[in-house]
């Protein structure tokens, strides 16, 4: 099994392959739809982002809240195309890889290719059995919005399969060919 | 005339609100064991298996099945011999608002997401309350009330879809549609999913029907032949689409399709389709 742990380098990255089973460690960043449009305007101002994208993994999801004593409620993956307009943005600023459930466009497979990063798909719908993988999450970012704020997560054995790699390769493409999607 | 308090109302939700999210009903159990013991593809079977853990775990450790414990989809049946008092102000209330400050408490005592903007398009802040929930009331002879809460999330409800077809269009091409729709949404809206149709009425009532279609147990076909059938050839259909649990390839792509009609005007046939996810969390109450 790959592991993979960021700070993730380029040349690690381009070594994977779509279809490669892979488990996360150590520390993962939480943001979905208006994290990713806030960060995207950040960039827009000029201004210094609240987190270092260098050789980081953003996971797609907005937890449930923890109950007392525990680290987090469920945390699974939301929809990747939702955040389609905005991946292409932060790739090119040093994000290696984003995590979510389900497809991803044309243009984010090119920022994929040519920034060398990949788009990994983990279990929808699983957000109980996904949270035990969670050891610590602090939110780092964009308190107000809730559940949508950025968390910094640290996660162990956290399993999750290359959906797009960094050489153009999609899992979805033999399984959307055979069903006769276009 | 049967009185209920609001009060009474309001628990009731809030216990439903709670149990939907962490309990994966006992047809849907059931599906999901059928299907990864019958799954040719080892990794789509391998899915399966971790779905079934994950209710394993979200029961035994009260922790929600899946983070977007939904938009709450409410169906409130009234019987028209009961009124609903609430004593604390000592005046007349209504279900739907006894039903939304049970969502609140719900969503608030059982750790769940909230996930309603009270304005879709301008600042879309977050109600934090999960309310306004949808209500779909209506009155019928008796004195019980009815009550089915629904989680429903918002990645599967994105992919269901409405189209108005000619009243000559053949039945071929309305189960075309229906499975393109659900190839459409693929790996997108967390399959396996329970495909909910909803054909004839009228515009509105027909996404409605879409809806109440998804409630229907999946050991229970529909009892029209024609339409159990129609059930049946699309479930087929679907899974042989081969896209598989989390669109990952294999032959579960559906647990089950359901579908409800109504009458419609000699110059339509709209056809609705509502895609749930596998996490299809609904519970019912007797009052």
């Amino acid at each position: 099994m790959i592991q993979l742990c960021a700070p993730l380098a380029e040349k690690d990255i381009r070594r994977l392959r779509a279809g490669d089973e892979v488990i996360l460690r150590g520390v993962v960043y939480t943001a979905r739809d208006m994290a990713h449009k806030r960060l995207c305007a950040a960039l827009d101002a000029g201004e210094e982002l609240p987190i270092d994208l260098d050789g980081a993994i953003l996971y797609f999801v907005g937890p449930t809240p923890a109950r007392p004593g525990a680290v987090i409620g469920a945390a699974g993956p939301t929809t990747s195309s939702r955040m389609d307009p905005f991946s292409p943005r932060l790739i090119a600023h040093g994000l290696r890889a984003t995590m979510g459930k389900g497809y991803r466009s044309d243009e984010v497979r090119r920022a994929l290719q040519q920034h060398g990063a990949v788009h990994l798909s983990t279990l929808g719908g699983a957000g109980a059995l996904l949270s035990k993988h969670i050891v610590r999450a602090d939110v780092v970012a964009y308190e107000d919005l809730g559940t949508e704020a950025i968390r910094r997560l640290e996660v162990v054995d956290f399993p999750a399969v290359v959906a797009y790699d960094a050489a153009g390769g999609c899992v979805y493409d033999r399984v959307r060919d055979k069903s006769g999607a276009l | 005339m049967r009185t209920i308090e609001f009060e009474q109302i309001v628990r009731a939700v809030a216990s439903l609100c709670i149990a939907a999210c962490h309990e994966l009903p006992d047809d849907v159990r059931a599906a999901l064991e059928r299907a990864a013991s019958t799954e040719s593809n080892p990794a789509a079977a391998k899915i399966l298996t971790q779905l079934l853990e994950n209710a394993a775990i979200a029961a035994r450790e009260r922790i929600p099945l899946c983070q977007d414990t939904g938009l709450t989809v409410v169906f409130v049946e009234q019987g028209a011999e009961v009124t609903v008092s609430d004593a604390s102000q000592g005046h007349p209330a209504t279900v739907v608002d006894a039903i939304n400050e049970g969502v609140r408490a719900g969503y608030e005592k059982g750790y769940l997401r909230k996930s309603v903007v009270a304005d879709p398009l301008k600042a879309r802040t977050n109600t934090g309350t999960n309310t306004p929930a949808i209500v779909h009331h209506r009155f019928v002879p008796g004195d019980k009330v009815k009550i089915v809460v629904m989680a429903k999330g918002g990645g599967c409800e994105n992919k269901s879809q409405f189209r108005m077809f000619r009243p000559t269009s053949e039945i071929s091409d309305v189960m075309n549609w229906i499975v393109e729709v659900v190839r459409t949404a693929g790996a997108d809206a967390c399959p396996p999913f329970v495909v909910g149709v909803g054909i004839g009425g009228d515009f509105e009532l027909s996404c409605l029907l879409s809806k109440k279609a998804l409630l229907r147990r999946l050991d229970e076909p529909h009892a029209d032949a024609f339409y159990g059938q129609m059930e049946r050839e699309l479930l087929t259909r679907i899974n042989a689409l081969g896209v598989g649990p989390q669109g990952l390839g294999g032959d579960t792509t559906a647990l089950g399709v359901r579908i409800e009609t109504a009458p419609c005007h000699i110059a339509s046939l709209p056809v609705a389709v509502n895609i749930e996810c596998h996490s299809h969390r609904h519970k019912t109450a007797i009052l």
